[in-house]
């Protein structure tokens, strides 16, 4: 069993770390105090290709597959959730749908832009009525000649209030539901009947943007449907698998930033004469967070792996943004401990990695839709 | 126009520990990185290319693992990649890789600017570039803060000491370029995977090369490394206190009894 990468994929590993050491970081602190978006940076990894890895060249990406974009998302993991967040949102729910499910024409003019960085995108399923329960969507799409008109609100959509491209996920037959009755289109900013609603202040990830988005009599051409339609289902699930897997590479970046700079302070820390270290309590600690942080990492690289040879990964998908979450969760607050009060104050960045960790046990699918995913498939395996 | 940058791959020596028993650099598990300054040099063969057009070729002389540095160079902006690496070459001061270096510009044939970072964080001799354009005859401005061409004539703000000196010359010419001349760029993403996927690194051999055998390698190199150590810590100094005149009187008291004056 071969467990190397080929060194495209070190070097590439070794450019992103020094892009987020020298770029990233040093904007995150006004970043989150301020709640203001990146634009800079975003700009800056657009040039450089950040913001369509996986996609293909043809289409205006680097290629590099879902391996590249799981090692860039967990080197910018390790300094920033929100730049994290904004990619992730960007490529994982819009560049690669389109890149599935899109036409060549719809590829032509939004995929290519969207891969270069030139616009970004976001992907509106959440509404007041429907979280976790995704079926529950009320956004319509009701057929006009030769457009759809939608109608509708959702919120809580990252990247909404800058994103040029929005895939928005709406219902075309009530009575059909989920299956066969939902429908994704395409959306540009501009678009007639189309506005951004409230920003919202959020506890972390706060240099991301969360927005309101309304849809007001939104005319969108027939040639927007993305996919089938009847069909936005699968758009939004299959976009999810590849998003989970992103999501937890980030997760186990930020866990290893936390474990870090747990070791630097234990061992540099002195209390009652020796390094905190010294305490077998702290050295359980660390031995813990080392332990799951490794687990995490093996299972977001076999299941891209998994999905690199064409091979089912939806469960492993889950499961692996199940666990790389939870164990971000445990490993911060752990990290908050083993600094004590320096973990509590904002003029240290243990506080506000806190703060951005704990929306990962709740986005793109919470813990516990993971697990009935998860479940599910097993279900599927067994029965 | 045709620009040539020379560049050496080298270990990391920013992150590198010292064993303390023997003093000596630890190099086992250092990553090995284009030397900084080479960095420096590229980046400014970039962005003539991209003013005034043309091709820029890298060159390394080194083990075949320097390829990797070459690639990140392609994947950086390169257009063209080139290793020279031979038994026959390893050991080589600086002499004798500016000796090989020259050879292997020479056989690339007519170009316009050879680039060189300003000196190597390995071996920090700066040597290599102004022994370089010494083999390939032609005029060198080193310590390079700012560069423009103008009517086919290189211009270029030198960095000294004391002073900025602004130079002209005709082309080709040679610079060496310092780490204060500018930010170099980063690999694009789709660089690094055309650098490996599609673009190849032309290896060439001492065969492949007009030299004299005897002026490469150990055999040409007039200098050898003796010892690499780290020096022991003096420890801290004193301080004299006293008001000026009399601790100026001890100060040269104290240089007199150890000899200095």
């Amino acid at each position: 069993m071969d467990y190397s990468i080929s060194k495209e994929y070190v070097l590439l590993r070794k450019t992103v770390r020094e892009f987020a050491e020298k770029e990233i970081a040093p904007v995150v602190e006004d970043m989150d105090r301020e709640g203001k978006f990146p634009h800079e940076n975003i700009k800056k990894m657009a040039k450089l290709g950040f913001m369509g890895l996986p996609i293909s060249k043809k289409y205006g990406g680097s290629g590099t597959g879902m391996l590249g974009y799981c090692i860039a998302a967990e080197e910018i993991g390790k300094v920033c959730s929100s730049h994290g967040t904004i990619l992730g949102a960007h490529t994982s729910l819009c560049c690669m749908p389109i890149e599935m499910f899109g036409t060549e024409e719809q590829k032509q003019k939004y995929l290519i832009p969207l891969a270069k960085g030139e616009k970004i995108g976001a992907f509106a399923l959440t509404e007041p009525n429907a979280g976790s329960d995704a079926a529950a969507i009320e956004t319509t799409a009701v057929r006009d000649g030769d457009h759809y008109i939608l109608s509708g609100t959702k919120i809580w959509i990252t990247n909404g209030d800058i994103a040029d491209v929005v895939i928005v996920l709406t219902v075309t037959d009530k009575a059909l539901g989920a299956r066969g009755g939902v429908t994704a289109f395409i959306v540009d900013k501009g678009t007639p009947g189309f506005s951004v609603g409230t920003l919202e202040d959020k506890m972390g990830i706060r240099g991301s943007s969360t927005a309101e988005l309304i849809f007001e009599d939104c005319n969108v051409p027939k040639e927007n449907v993305l996919g089938d339609v009847g069909a936005g289902f699968i758009v939004f699930m299959k976009g999810l698998d590849c998003g989970r897997l992103a999501l937890a590479a980030g997760c186990v970046g930020g866990a290893q930033a936390c474990l870090d700079a747990s070791i630097k302070f234990a061992t540099t820390r002195v209390q009652f004469g020796k390094p905190i270290w010294e305490n077998q309590a702290i050295q359980w600690m660390i031995a813990d967070m080392a332990t799951e942080i490794y687990a995490a990492r093996q299972m977001v690289y076999h299941a891209v792996w998994l999905k690199e040879n064409d091979q089912r990964f939806t469960k492993e998908s889950a499961m692996c943004k199940l666990f790389a979450s939870e164990v971000l969760g445990r490993v911060i607050d752990t990290a908050v401990q083993i600094h004590g009060g320096m973990g509590y104050m904002k003029k240290f960045p243990i506080e506000r990695m806190y703060r951005d960790a704990r929306v990962a046990r709740i986005y793109e699918g919470t813990s516990e839709v993971q697990r009935l995913v998860i479940a599910n498939m097993i279900r599927r395996e067994v029965l | 126009m045709k620009f040539i940058v020379c560049i050496k791959q080298v270990p990391d020596t920013t992150n590198v520990k010292i064993d303390k028993r023997t003093g000596r650099l630890i190099r086992e598990g250092i990553p090995s990185i284009i030397n900084p300054e080479d960095k420096n040099a590229l980046e400014v063969a970039l962005r003539l290319k991209e003013e005034f057009g043309g091709e820029v070729i890298v060159i390394s002389m080194g083990p075949p693992q320097a390829d990797e540095a070459l690639r990140e160079a392609i994947a950086i902006g390169a257009d063209r990649a080139i290793l020279l690496t031979d038994r026959a070459f390893a050991g080589a001061d600086t002499m004798a890789t500016a000796y090989s270096l020259g050879s292997a510009i020479k056989k690339i044939g007519k170009y316009d600017l050879v680039l060189c970072g300003r000196q190597a964080i390995d071996g920090d001799t700066a040597q290599v570039g102004p022994q370089l354009a010494e083999f390939l005859s032609i005029p060198q401005i080193t310590y390079v803060l700012e560069v423009n061409i103008e009517d086919n004539k290189i211009i270029a703000i030198q960095e000294l000491e004391d002073k900025r000196v602004k130079w002209e010359a005709d082309l080709p010419a040679l610079l060496t370029v310092t780490a204060e001349a500018n930010k170099p760029r980063y690999p694009s993403a789709y660089g690094i995977m055309s650098a490996y996927k599609e673009k190849e690194v032309e290896i060439w051999k001492m065969k492949d090369l007009d030299v004299d055998e005897k002026r490469i390698g150990m055999d040409g190199s007039p200098t050898s490394v003796k010892r690499i150590f780290s020096p022991e810590p003096k420890g801290k100094g004193e301080i004299i206190k006293d008001e000026p005149k009399k601790a100026a009187e001890i100060l040269f008291n104290r240089l007199r009894a150890k000899n200095i004056l």
